[in-house]
């Protein structure tokens, strides 16, 4: 018999309008138990409005020995970042 | 004290979070898992904020005779006036839920009164409480849903714990001469009103819990007077160990 519970993902919006955001992980024995979970060990401190948790089995990751290929082509191509525009003085945060 | 009858009330309502918020701080660090063990010392925390608004309160009408620390930490036991069912050990996890799942029942019922005490201090507090108080008793009553529908080993362990512990469910609806007469002002809650509701509500989880709602005739009661089991004293002793070693001591 397996004695460990699975693990999950945590997700929290913390303000409604902001996206959800990966808090950590934890370990439950189904869905419900890990919402709760999740509520006493990520949002007791009124972190948060919306919880998603996601069994981690589910999640499908790259493969970090792909990385070369994944995100370097993006990389040199300086054209493909928005970098030749003129922005006026005015506009902050950019 | 004028209001003696008011301040011997709030103690009585007090006692009883102070007595279990201390029994689950005990498993800081050694719960069954780590989420588990969060959860409960959560618990244990709502518990004691909810103590200290009672305790400031009680302070208060003893003209601050004696701070709300004094409350806490400096009676003799025999002036604690919890129920014998919270100062139960927590044994197993299987009685520690089992403890909470009888007392939320009736905590519940008894807060949603309390939210029309003609006492404002009183109906604000229970209030504020509301909200943890049915969070308790959900998180409670789902762990008795799981070990009694669990395995064969869960199912046994909180079928004893129920069994063992339902002779303190009586006493929870005891009412000293203090209660009866706060009741009278429209102040206090009159629990006898609702002790079938509580008996069905804790009777429905342990069926959909596949478990037995135990027969037993013979109830056990006293913490309301201030004579409880052997556990309170050594409980006692942790939680004053500070105050008495280091008097007025504050951090």
């Amino acid at each position: 018999m397996k004695k460990e519970w699975p693990l999950w993902e945590v997700f929290v919006r913390s303000k409604n309008g902001l996206e959800h955001r990966h808090f950590g992980s934890l370990h439950a024995a189904d869905a419900k138990m890990a919402l709760e979970n999740a509520r006493d060990v990520y949002t007791r401190r009124n972190e948060g409005v919306s919880i998603w948790v996601v069994e981690s089995k589910h999640i499908t990751a790259s493969n970090p020995e792909n990385n070369g290929e994944l995100f370097e082509p993006a990389q040199n191509k300086v054209y493909r970042h928005p970098t030749f525009y003129d922005l006026p003085d005015e506009i902050k945060h950019m | 004290m004028k209001n003696e009858n008011l301040y011997k009330y709030i103690l009585g309502i007090a006692d009883n979070n102070l007595i279990l918020g201390q029994r689950l701080g005990e498993l800081c660090g050694h719960g069954p898992s780590l989420e588990t063990d969060i959860a409960c010392t959560n618990i244990s925390l709502d518990l004691l904020g909810q103590v200290r608004s009672y305790f400031q309160y009680a302070a208060l009408i003893a003209n601050n005779e004696s701070s709300e620390d004094d409350i806490a930490m400096l009676r003799p036991e025999r002036e604690y006036v919890n129920i014998l069912l919270v100062e139960q050990p927590n044994t197993d996890f299987a009685y520690t839920m089992a403890k909470q799942f009888l007392f939320d029942a009736y905590h519940y019922l008894f807060i949603q009164k309390l939210q029309s005490s003609k006492d404002e201090t009183l109906s604000a507090i229970a209030n504020k409480a509301i909200k943890e108080v049915s969070y308790h008793y959900r998180f409670s009553s789902d762990w008795i849903k799981r070990l009694g529908d669990g395995t064969e080993e869960s199912h046994d362990r909180i079928q004893n714990a129920i069994n063992d512990l339902w002779t303190y469910t009586n006493e929870l609806f005891s009412q000293t001469e203090a209660d009866k007469a706060m009741i009278a002002e429209g102040i206090g809650v009159d629990t006898v009103v609702f002790k079938e509701d509580y008996y069905n509500k804790v009777s429905e989880v342990l069926k959909e819990a596949t478990l037995e709602i135990p027969e037993s005739k013979y109830f056990q009661k006293g913490g309301k007077e201030g004579i409880h089991t052997e556990h309170l004293g050594h409980l006692l002793s942790e939680l004053q160990y500070m105050q008495r070693t280091y008097p007025n001591m504050k951090w």
